[in-house]
């Protein structure tokens, strides 16, 4: 058949089909939709074996390739759900990131308990990690006298504080992840630093004996803030790890795996940290609770964490 | 040589085709986004003041912050066809790379790891990640398996001028046929003196000379194309 033909023949069919890709969701367009692909692809492989000429191939291969992406547009993965995620997607990602889980963490402890230890013992230590003006407005925020923990001034209220650490905890643990793509080296060093930074003011305030107002203010919201922390770094490492050591696939292919399977942990990581800036921001700052109260509210989070995150190997076969 | 078309073999039994975009047409649509998106924050800002800024209004202000920081462009790719507006002006398009839509997982990827491909300074890794691979892929494509392809419409040929059509005095392949079919319905962008160089080259076959030889080609492509 004559090209001119072919084109005779199909025209009318392409114009409905690009006009019903237009406005793909009214009335009867995606049934249409469905039922034309696989003609249109038979027509654009006629066309192909036919060889017509370059400016009709092009236009049908356009036609195709946007077909295709409205019927794939709604597949199970970019559905939501919730509850699968809950109950399995994400329990399951942290049973298999469960070795770089373990490095993460003791990268991020490790560092953070020497520190700790030290600026315990040494007084001026602590200005060896941390910049003196940063020293003192941490022991603003944790003085005994100030009747809102963890703010440097009175006026910054609780919506305030929510939306800051939103932003600021949610970017770190995005940054800390990211690193790994240096072959896991900044995932190291976020990790690292974070933990002697936190670990070096811990040690300070304990050695003020601030110890009434610390450690109340971070146990809650620690649970969820920590953690979260700790799966960013473990997304990274397996990102690192991936192109350092693909096995038998390429570099490319390996990356491109590791890009898949860690996406469960980020959604994770950002549900993780909105539940720790709401604790922290509307819990852990209400000074006038009890201490008894905070440390047994806190140890019930920790232990919903921990259970949660030790949940996944049910479903983990390897 | 530099080719930027992708095929992929899709379920429908067939190869589709797709053209990559390299750093500058992405660079510019980059730029555009950055504008826009502080067009946003600094509107946000001023809206946020009537709510107090050391209240409710500074809370949410800084979580749109954070927001148009991170994910303005998943949010985009996810919803609006894998197009930023920036990428929309350029018609440039995010999609997965066996030529899906791109999805929340990969969008997410992709553009987290922006902040690596940004490094030292203006995507220099993004842009020498960009340079060493055919895809063009920047170090977060190659993480979320994506690529940027042109959605540009593809440029229909140029109205032919009436050709009397004429069927050759001998047979030709397939591939003879398309060729000539192509001489055909590229003269029109063709200086007559490069016409008249191609047709030469077919001088033993034709027979014609000159413009005729030309003509003559041009005759038989419009018989293969079915001219009546």
């Amino acid at each position: 058949m004559k090209q001119h033909e072919f084109e005779a023949q199909h025209e009318a069919l392409w114009q409905r089909i690009d006009a019903a890709l237009e406005k793909p969701s009214q009335g009867d367009n995606s049934k249409f939709l469905a039922e034309q692909y696989l003609h249109l692809c038979q027509q654009l492989a006629i066309a192909k074996e036919r060889m017509y000429d370059g400016a009709l191939l092009a236009r049908l291969n356009k036609l195709a390739l946007e077909l295709y992406r409205e019927l794939y547009r709604y597949r199970s993965e970019t559905r939501l759900n919730f509850y699968a995620f809950y109950k399995r997607d994400f329990p399951l990602a942290i049973y298999r990131h469960r070795f770089y889980i373990l490095l993460a963490f003791l990268v991020m402890v490790l560092p953070g308990l020497v520190a700790g230890a030290w600026t315990y013992l040494d007084e001026d230590s602590i200005y060896s990690v941390v910049d003196g003006s940063q020293v003192r407005q941490v022991e603003r925020m944790y003085d005994p006298q100030a009747d809102k923990l963890g703010r440097e001034r009175e006026s910054e209220t609780d919506i305030l504080m929510f939306g800051f650490y939103i932003k600021n905890n949610i970017s770190v643990a995005f940054r800390c992840f990211a690193g790994g793509l240096l072959l896991g080296i900044g995932t190291l060093l976020v990790l690292f630093f974070n933990g002697m930074f936190m670990g070096s003011i811990a040690g300070h305030l304990t050695r003020l004996d601030y110890v009434d107002t610390f450690y109340p203010f971070v146990a809650g919201h620690g649970s969820f803030e920590l953690t979260a922390i700790v799966f960013s770094g473990a997304a990274g490492l397996r990102l690192g790890y991936a192109i350092l050591n693909p096995g038998q696939s390429s570099r490319l292919d390996s990356l491109r795996q590791a890009g898949r399977d860690v996406v469960p942990m980020l959604y994770g990581i950002v549900l993780m940290l909105v539940i720790a800036a709401f604790l922290e921001a509307f819990w852990s700052s209400n000074g006038t609770l009890p201490i008894a109260v905070k440390y047994a509210v806190a140890a019930v989070l920790w232990g919903l964490v921990l259970l949660y995150s030790f949940s996944g190997r049910r479903h983990g076969s390897r | 040589m530099l080719d930027t078309r992708y095929r992929v073999e899709i379920p429908g039994g067939i190869h589709l085709e797709a053209q990559v975009v390299g750093p500058i047409p992405r660079a510019f649509a980059y730029a555009i986004d950055l504008i826009i998106r502080g067009i946003i924050i600094v509107a946000l800002w001023f809206a946020s003041i009537p709510l107090g800024l050391s209240g409710m209004g500074g809370g949410v202000f800084l979580i749109f912050l954070f927001v148009i920081e991170w994910l303005y462009p998943v949010l985009f790719e996810v919803f609006a066809r894998g197009q930023t507006p920036g990428k929309k002006m350029f018609g440039i398009s995010v999609i997965n790379d066996d030529l899906s839509p791109v999805t929340l997982g990969t969008s997410l990827v992709r553009n987290l790891l922006r902040t690596v491909d940004f490094l030292p300074l203006f995507y220099l890794v993004g842009l020498v990640a960009m340079l060493s691979n055919r895809r063009f892929q920047r170090l977060g494509d190659m993480a979320a398996g994506t690529l940027v392809i042109s959605v540009r419409e593809a440029a229909r040929p140029a109205a032919m001028e009436e050709v009397q059509p004429l069927a050759p005095s001998t047979p030709l392949s397939r591939a003879d046929q398309t060729s000539i079919i192509n001489f055909l319905q590229r003269s029109p962008q063709l200086s007559r003196p490069r016409q008249q160089e191609l047709a030469a080259i077919l001088e033993g076959v034709t027979h014609e000379k000159g413009d005729n030889g030309i003509e003559y080609l041009h005759r038989i492509g419009a018989w293969f194309l079915g001219v009546r």
